[in-house]
């Protein structure tokens, strides 16, 4: 009986899909409403954002970058759900999801400052997000908070959050779900599963065979989708959206994607890990050539616009990455100072001790 | 003014800034409907509504996650680690989370948090209810940790963690919470966190101490007096940060000390109050600092507990032994 019961479960969980591989439209009945600028805007995004990340990984090459974890594959999983988001929606990213947080409105230059641990690169300057967290599943109950308390103030908003699929493997990742599905919390829970939680496959993590389904056991919505697909991952956050905002609950969605670079730029090599074969059978699926032909299909794109788009990240770029150079070195009476709202005797202390120290 | 036990004062506390401020939150495992496995929330959802005190699934690490979140959207939680042997299963949500909210946003957010928990020895837990993990938390920059030693410190200490902005970890002696009464004002008044009370003047040597060894240091000092020597015993009432004012001052006059804890030896606030004492006041001293502490296991929960706790005759004898050094 129990055997029957998952294979119930799992066959409830086939993977959503609006564009294919082809940039062909498979699902009509589920295309969201957007408007030809809204289409465009989301290609536009995901065009800048491999730029970014192409321009971010030489910078780390040349030193210029600290922390640096690539984005390219992930670009509709990212940005098609952040693009479902109200400006008052609070964010709660993990490492790899500074394209989302940048998109909610972060400037350039201070992702540069986060990549180099420089505090002013974590100030949300009046943005309704966190700095993308370093420990596996923190944010995740975190979420249910913002939630929770989104909910208690009345607001109209929900909380979305991110996180890989070894993520899922997490005891906060359950308690953030079971929390936020217990109080009917305006949660949203992103896990991308890009196949590997470093180099570990996704079929050695858990038995499970969707991380969707482990929304069942939080009593929970839970949807797989083709992380591949803005579309898809779009209508799918749109979705949650408002059902959260509605009083439904939270929901769980599993974007199917992948990373094509290292888990992070700090010496990690995939070759040890993953096939030359895998790798291209993913190239294939990839978001933005499929959304590319789609667009081209409607006459909303060409590669003049692609032009424009990669002309333009590049130039802000170059501006951002000059700001960042040109802030003031952290120094550690910085961190001093932002330890306590007012500082305890041994930090006054310290603070007199580092400033004479660094202004040396 | 009521005569109230530690417990009593602890809710009034609860129920004086759940009046005051609407963006406070009271909540955790059993907190609700059941006021509490010690009945510290007593009457509060009844009064305030299951909006404001509330009962949370049974996960630690999900109450601290929670905390922070509702802390990011304008509340004021008041969470409850139901013992703080439990604090094992939420030390990411503590210490790796909300002590370092204010720095990891560059000031843009900050976790006015306070986390109560019962803890102490001498009522008999299972293992991981009793243990004294003070140190842990001490040693984590960004948070404040009280840890009253009677009914009316509790109330104004707790009102003024609740109030603070920052996290504050708030530890309630389990052998405090109805061993005695005393007068605690009905109306609202607060205690300065990092702030130390002299209990006890005197001029022979200093007694540092905490929690529920307060009472085991008062008892102590007394005896004290009958052999001729007069101990002046301090109550850090926060041990971090300590009020290294009040210490060093007592100590220049004493000129001995002694710190008394009922943590373990290793590390621990003791130890940290031992080497400040050293850093600032070494010239001071006619003898070494000496600490009473438990041995350094795990808690003896339950069967040797009795030996194993510190009690006010180790004081004397540590006490005695530094006098005469």
């Amino acid at each position: 009986m129990g055997t029957k019961t998952i294979e119930n479960i799992e066959g409830q969980f086939e993977m959503f899909q609006i564009l294919n591989e082809n940039g062909e439209i498979v699902n009509e009945e589920a295309m969201p409403e957007l408007s030809d600028e809204q289409l465009q805007e989301l290609m536009r995004r995901m065009v800048y954002t491999r730029i970014l990340d192409q321009r971010s990984i030489s910078l780390n090459r040349q030193g210029r970058l600290g922390f640096y974890a690539p984005t390219a594959g992930q670009e509709a999983s990212q940005l098609g759900s952040q693009f479902a988001l109200d400006k008052e929606d609070w964010i709660l990213p993990g490492y790899r999801d500074v394209p989302q947080i940048i998109w909610h409105g972060l400037p350039l230059y201070k992702a540069f400052l986060f990549s180099r641990g420089h505090y002013v690169g974590n100030q949300a300057d009046g943005l309704n997000v966190l700095s993308p967290q370093i420990i596996i599943g923190a944010q995740i109950t975190q979420t249910a908070g913002v939630a929770l308390g989104l909910k208690k103030k009345g607001k109209k908003n929900v909380a979305i959050t991110y996180t890989g699929d070894g993520g899922a493997s997490q005891g906060d990742f359950y308690e953030g779900m079971n929390f936020a599905g217990a109080y009917s919390a305006p949660a949203i829970f992103v896990v991308q599963n890009n196949r590997f939680a470093i180099s570990v496959p996704v079929e050695k993590q858990s038995a499970a065979k969707t991380i969707a389904q482990k929304a069942v056991a939080a009593g929970i919505q839970g949807v797989q989708v083709d992380g591949m697909d803005v579309l898809a991952v779009y209508k799918a956050v749109t979705d949650a959206r408002e059902r959260a905002i509605n009083g439904e609950g939270p929901t769980l969605i599993e974007t199917m994607t992948y990373r094509y670079g290292p888990h992070t730029m700090a010496g990690d090599d995939p070759t040890r890990y993953r096939s030359e074969d895998q790798d291209s059978e993913w190239e294939k699926k990839d978001p933005i050539v499929r959304f590319r032909k789609y667009l081209e299909s409607k006459n909303l794109w060409s590669e003049e616009k692609e032009n424009e788009v990669v002309d333009k990240a590049k130039e802000e770029i170059k501006a951002a990455i000059k700001k960042a150079d040109s802030t003031p070195k952290q120094k550690v009476t910085d961190l001093i100072s932002n330890m306590y709202e007012e500082l305890p005797q041994n930090l006054r202390e310290q603070y007199e001790e580092y400033s004479a120290k660094e202004s040396k | 003014m009521a005569q109230m036990t530690m417990i009593q004062a602890i809710t009034d506390a609860m129920r004086t800034e759940l009046k005051n401020d609407e963006n406070v939150l009271v909540f955790g495992e059993d907190v609700g409907q059941n006021g509490g496995v010690f009945r510290a929330t007593e009457g509060l959802q009844k009064e305030f509504g299951e909006d404001r005190v509330f009962d949370t699934p049974l996960a630690e690490s999900g109450i601290g996650g929670m905390s922070i979140g509702l802390a990011l959207t304008g509340f004021r939680p008041v969470p409850e680690v139901q013992f703080f042997g439990f604090v094992y299963e939420v030390m990411d949500a503590i210490s790796g989370q909300m002590a370092r909210l204010r720095y990891r946003s560059g000031g843009s957010f900050h976790a006015p948090i306070t986390v109560r928990s019962p803890f102490g020895g001498g009522v008999k837990t299972p293992e991981l209810h009793a243990d004294s993990l003070e140190g842990l938390m001490a040693q984590q920059p960004g948070l404040k940790v009280v840890i009253p030693s009677n009914p009316y410190d509790a109330k104004g200490l707790l009102i003024s963690a609740i109030r603070d902005n920052d996290p504050v970890i708030f530890l309630e002696h389990m052998k405090l919470y109805r061993s005695f009464r005393q007068e605690v004002p009905e109306e609202e008044y607060t205690i300065e966190i990092g702030k130390a009370e002299v209990k006890r003047e005197g001029t022979d040597i200093t007694i540092v101490t905490y929690g529920a060894m307060v009472q085991a240091s008062l008892k102590a000092a007394e005896e004290l007096e009958k052999d001729g020597i007069s101990a002046e015993v301090i109550d850090l009432r926060t041990v971090s940060p300590l009020d290294i004012d009040t210490i060093i001052g007592s100590v220049e006059k004493t000129n001995r000390a002694i710190v008394v804890q009922e943590a373990q030896k290793q590390a621990g606030i003791a130890a940290n109050v031992v080497a400040e004492i050293n850093d600032r006041a070494i010239l001071s001293l006619e003898a070494p600092v000496l600490r009473v502490a438990a041995p350094d296991t795990v808690f003896a929960f339950s069967a040797a507990e009795d030996v194993w706790l510190p009690d006010h005759t180790d004081i004397i004898e540590k006490a005695t032994q530094v006098v005469n050094f």
